[in-house]
Formats: structure tokens, sequence, C-alpha cells
């Protein structure tokens, strides 16, 4: 039990990430109607720009107001997305040094 | 296969994401020998281009617009389905598609390659950067990334001379081949599952074939640390925008007053070379006049599409949307609207044009529904001239100047009036329910190409001068016709252009003007002022038979000073901040968004703001006692 117990308290969405953060991506989930545009299209789009489970995740940047958007370093490419949308990437973050 | 047979040139499509260097690679293989239009019906840019083989084989070479996927989720996107299917009737389907990647950073581009397989379609990889790529330590196996792919794969440096060659030596292998698609078009719109999968075995494939160094590219995240900082970050982005609004506003004003001296040069030459008459007039103010007008906007466009095309091509335009997506979203509008709004305080033309870098339609539209409610150049003339005439020349609390205050309340009012009036599209009636989601890839930073810049600038003018120019100077022709037909009878006082059908048309107006304090002559000017803006200054100065045109500007102001009431130069300086007193910018939005819908829709609502707007100005200011 404190297997899962550990991953569900490390396991967090990458919107709310502070810049520094460094884990991997456990799953991509869309809470319905947050972003106006259908959830499935929502994971599409963030499947096309190479947000898929297991690959490596730093957050880089943020954005001057809200600190948002943020920039995210995803397995070597730079993407840059709104806290709202990287709200439905699930992250575990790892121990290593920032 | 038909289209070898038929016209016996192979046709090549350039496929690839977004900053893969497609662009790049296209300037770089067809140089100067390329057609920019547009695909019917829609506003997305068609590039095509003819190159030459090292055996002098002709290819034909399309430019498809990035995309990560062939869902098609923009109009752009859109196209570049259509045509890698052969479904778009106006394109003949490619013999070959090219799959351009970005060597430093294949895992998306990989995934693009896996799902092209599935056309059916002959389909090549190019690892383009592939110079940057080895600098950085990639070891890329072709051999191997070719075998687990089943495509062939090739090198290229877009920005390098001669990095082409392998690249080329291999489409002519291609052309000199069998050219009938290799198999069956399976495919299908690609599920979240499906995608998955795609992106596993891209990354599988990259883990085989591709050696990452131990150490990875730094350097555009230490770049990033500065410019995307939240402090210096909006100040570089400030100061950069400083210098190309100065660069814009100042560097293109020699220029474009050489180029305007030179018509009217030449406009006075016609004047004494041919008899006075309408043959005259026409030449001189309908066919010079309206290509003038139209010519003298050549260089701001191509000043800012310099910057434009730099700050792309550097990768820095990712980062401005970055910082500015929270600021232009409160209104709004996307983050990387902010350019062509600001290019709009010079003139709305290159703002428009501008718009281009905006991918979704719908925040394009609405940044070019708005981009003409900013202060721009050709209102200058009119407000000073009025400001010089009606405000007094004193200074508030001492110091501040009160003509400047208004001058500055006036660009304000234009701001303010962009920005609500973006919110309220937004809210109302291009509510599609949703806000489109900001992702966007920041690539890595990289020098720009200047022959490809050169070859961007020169796409734009030509693009510019042909079908603007046709437009616009047609509208000149009929303000012409208007302003000077019918013609005085014999022995009639007064100008010439109180006889004409712009008169007629600002006595109709009258009784609709009358309400916000505009009386006859003032009327009768904005007619011609339709051409451009200032030229209301120099059509009052002809109403008030005042010789002398713009230079007179002064006196103008005099003679206006003794005519009008206060009300009514307030209420013609509220007018000019909304209304539509632009054919060219109109004919411009008609161009921009192929249609006249939106053309009328911007029309029209500037038209009403600008009438409730002077009509309250006027009846405050008459219950003031200004009237």
């Amino acid at each position: 039990m404190t297997d899962t117990v550990a991953s569900t308290v490390s396991c967090m969405p990458l919107g709310q990430a502070n810049r520094g953060f460094c884990g991997q991506i456990n799953a991509i989930h869309v809470g319905e109607d947050v972003h106006g545009l259908a959830a499935p299209e929502i994971e599409r789009r963030l499947l096309e720009l190479g947000f898929v489970e297991g690959a490596e995740i730093k957050v880089l940047h943020e954005g001057p107001i809200g600190r948002d958007p943020i920039a995210v370093r995803i397995n070597g490419a730079t993407i840059a997305l709104r806290r709202r949308e990287a709200m439905a990437i699930l992250v575990t973050s790892s121990n290593r040094p920032l | 296969m038909s289209t070898q047979s038929e016209i016996g040139v192979p046709r090549f499509a350039l496929v690839g994401t977004p900053n893969s260097g497609k662009t790049a690679l296209f300037n770089a293989l067809t140089g100067s020998r390329q057609k920019v239009a547009n695909y019917p019906g829609v506003t997305v840019e068609r590039k095509a281009g003819i190159l030459q083989t090292p055996s002098g084989r002709k290819v034909h070479l399309i430019d498809l617009p990035g995309t990560y996927s062939l869902r098609g989720r923009s109009p752009d996107e859109e196209i570049t389905r259509d045509v890698v299917l052969g479904r778009l009737v106006s394109e003949t389907t490619p013999d070959l598609l090219l799959c351009v990647a970005d060597a430093t950073n294949l895992r998306v581009a990989l995934r693009l390659v896996i799902e092209l397989k599935r056309v059916g379609r002959r389909l090549m990889l190019v690892l383009n950067m592939i110079d940057l790529a080895r600098r950085r330590g990639i070891d890329i196996d072709l051999d191997r990334l070719s075998a687990e792919l089943g495509v062939p794969v090739v090198t290229s440096t877009a920005v390098r001379r001669g990095g082409t060659e392998e690249l080329l030596r291999r489409m002519d292998d291609m052309a000199a081949g069998r050219l009938e698609p290799p198999g069956e078009n399976t495919w299908k719109p690609l599920t979240a599952g499906e995608l998955r999968a795609a992106q596993r075995e891209a990354d599988r494939i990259i883990a085989a074939a591709v050696g990452m160094p131990a150490r990875p590219d730094t350097v555009s995240a230490r770049v990033d640390a500065v410019l995307l900082n939240p402090v210096a970050g909006l100040a570089i982005l400030l100061g950069v925008l400083f210098v190309m609004f100065q660069a814009v506003f100042a560097w293109a004003k020699p220029v474009m007053d050489l180029i305007s001296s030179g018509f009217d040069t030449l406009g006075e030459g016609v004047h004494e070379a041919l008899p006075a008459g309408l043959l005259q007039s026409f030449i001189q103010n309908g066919v010079l006049g309206g290509v003038g007008s139209v010519i003298v906007f050549l260089p701001q466009i191509l000043i800012l599409f310099f910057f434009i095309l730099m700050l792309e091509d550097l990768g820095y335009m990712g980062r401005a949307a970055f910082l500015m997506d929270r600021i232009m979203g409160g209104a709004g509008l996307h983050g990387r609207a902010f350019i062509p709004l600001l290019s709009s305080f010079a003139c709305a033309i290159p703002g428009i044009m501008a718009t281009r870098v905006i991918d979704n339609r719908r925040d394009r539209l609405t940044t070019i529904l708005v981009a003409p409610l900013m202060t721009c150049s050709a209102r200058i003339p009119v407000y000073t001239l009025i400001i010089s005439a009606f405000v007094p020349a004193t200074h508030v609390w001492g110091w501040l100047s009160l003509q400047g205050l208004v001058m500055f309340g006036l660009y304000a009012a234009g701001i303010i009036s962009a920005l609500s009036v973006s919110f309220v599209a937004k809210h109302l009636f291009l509510r599609e329910n949703y806000t489109p989601p900001f992702m966007l890839e920041l690539p890595a930073y990289k020098l720009p190409s200047l022959r490809s810049v050169v070859i961007g600038l020169y796409t734009r003018a030509k693009m510019f001068l042909q079908r603007a120019g046709t437009t616009i100077f047609f509208m000149m022709v009929v303000i012409w016709f208007l302003a000077s037909f019918p013609r005085p009878p014999e022995g009639a006082e007064g100008p010439a252009i109180n006889y004409s059908l712009a008169a007629m048309i600002g006595d109709a107006l009258s009784p609709v003007l009358a309400p916000v304090g505009f009386n006859w002559q003032i009327n009768v000017a904005l007619v011609p002022g339709m051409a451009a803006r200032e030229v209301a200054v120099a059509a009052l100065g002809t109403v008030y038979s005042i010789e002398g045109g713009k230079e007179a500007a002064e006196q103008i102001g005099e003679a206006l000073a003794g005519k009008w009431s206060l009300a009514t130069a307030l209420a013609l300086l509220v007018w000019y901040i909304f209304a539509p007193q632009c054919a060219s910018t109109l004919a411009m939005i008609r161009r921009e968004t192929g249609s006249w819908r939106w053309m009328a829709i911007t029309f029209g609502y500037m038209l009403a703001l600008a009438y409730v707007a002077a009509f309250a100005t006027y009846n405050v200011a008459v219950a003031l006692g200004a009237g």
C-alpha cells in the first residue's frame, strides 16, 4: 500500500508545478468543460506536441503575469503552454537535483 | 504516373512540423523562382517554385503549411492534409513527399513520418539543420534510421551554401525513378491511442538510431533565462518593439517623402505637358495620385517585414507571444496580435498584412477588425490641424502642454477602443464557445539567413504591389471620379469640387451629419478623405478656396478657427478616432480576409462608433456652451 500512497503523493498536475520542477509524465487526463474545447481534442493536441506518458519534463520558465504561461522542456524540445492546459498533464517529481 | 507524363515535370511537396526550417529549405531550393499566392477561397498562403536538379531536371516544389499531424485542426493544416491526400481539386497530387525534420529535435517529426507512411505515397525524410546537430554532438545513424522507418533519409543544411547538394542529388534520383504511389492509402485521423503508439515507436527508433550527447544543449535555455525573465524579458521586448516602431515610423519617412514628392513632381510634369482638362486631371490626380498613394506604403511594409522575418527566423516570435499572452489575452487577443497592432500605429495596411503571423483564424479576424482603430500616421495631419486651430497653446500644471495632452488623449482613445472592441467581439459575435489553447513550441535560437529574409521581403513586396495595388488603385480612381464629375458649369464661381458628385454626396449627408455638428464643407471634404485620411486636410483647403494644399495647413487652421465652433472641431476630432476613413485599409481587409463581409463589418462598426461618439461629443460640448 505504501507504494500507491507514495505515487499519489508525488503525482501532481503540471499546471501546479513551479519553475525548476523536474519529473516524468505519469498520465494525460483532460478534465471535462475546463477548456471549452472538447477534452479528446485537447488530449490529442498535447500528444501531438510530444506530451506522452513516460517523457521527461522540466519547467524552465514562467510568464510575467500570474506566472502563466509556462515553458517546459520535454525530451529536448521546449513547449510553451498555459497552466490551464497543463493541468491535464499529471507528472511525478523526480528526486534528481534541478 | 499521369502528372509526369502530362507535364513532364515531377511535383514534390515539402511537409513538416512548424520550426523544422522548412521555409528556409524551400527558399534555398527555389531561390527567387517562387510564387506566393492564396489557395482558392481561403487565406492560406500557397508557396510554389521550380528547382533544377544537378542533372538539369526540372522539379516543381510546393511548401505546405507546417503541421504536427494530418488531422487538419486549422485551415492551414487542412490544406496540408488535403494536398497530401490528393483531395484538393486545385492542386495536383504531389509525386513525392519530402518530410522536413529539425535534426536536433526529432521526436515529433518522426511521429509525423510514421503517420505520413500510411498515406501510401513516395516519401523521403530530410534531416535539416544537420550541421547544428553534429556540432551539438547528436550522432544520427542514417542507415539505421532509414531501415527502422522504412523511408529513405537524406541530410541538409538549408542556411549554408552547398548544404542542399546531397538533397538535390537524391531528389534527382527520385525524379528519375518510378513515381507512382507504392502503396494503398490507409490513412485515417489518428486516435489518442494511435498517437501514443506512434510517439512510442518514434521514441524507440530514436533510442536505436540516435546517439544523444551526454550534456544537452543549454544555450537557448540560458538565453531564455534572460529573454523570458518576467522583468528583464518584458523590458527587452519593449525595447525591441520601440526600435521596430521607430524604424517603421521614422526610418521610412525620408523614403516615403521622396516617393510622394517624386509622384508630385511627375504629376506637375503631366500638368505642364498636357492641356488643362479632364485627361490632365485624370492622369495627375487619378492615376499618379492613386499609384503614388499605394507605393508610398512600400517602405513601411518592407521595414516592418524585415523585423518580423528576422525575429521569426531568430526564434524570438514565440517568446514574444509567451510574454504577451496574458496581457493580450485579457482583451480577448492572441499573444501574437501585438506586433500587427503596434504596426498599425504607423499604418493599418502593414498591420493587417502582419496578422499572418497569427495562425488561428478567429484570433486573426479579431486583430484585423480592431487594427484600424490604432492611431495611424495619416490621422496626425488632421489631428494637428484641428488641435493647433482650436486647443489653446497653454500649459496644464505649468509644464504639461494642453495640445500635447489632447494628442495623447486621442492616441489613448484609439488603444482603449481597440481593446474594448476586441473584448466585445470575443464575447458577442466571434464567440465559438471556446478560447483556443495557447500551445507553442519555442524553437532553439538560430541566426537568421540573410538570403531567406531577402526572399521573404521580395515576395511580400511583390504581393503587396500586385494584389493591394489593383484594389486600392481602383478605389482611388473612383474617388477621383466623385471629386471631378460633373464639371462646373461655364463661368461658375468657387472651386470645382463644389459642383461635383462629392459635393452632392456631402450635401446629401448634411441632414445625417448635422446632429454631429458637421457643416457641408466638412461633409464634402470627407469624401476625398476616404482616399486617405490626410487628404481631408487638403480637401478642406480646396473647399474653403485656400491655395497651397498641404503646406497651407496653418492658414487652413486660421480659417477654420473663425468658421467652426469648438463643438464642431471636437466632434470632428472624435469622428477621426473611429471613422473608417481609409479606402486602402478597407481594400486590404477585403483582400486579407477574402470576404466583403468582414470589410463591411469593419466599415459598419467603425462608422457607428464614429457617429455615436461624435454625436455625444458635439452635444455635450454644446450643452457646456462650446456651440
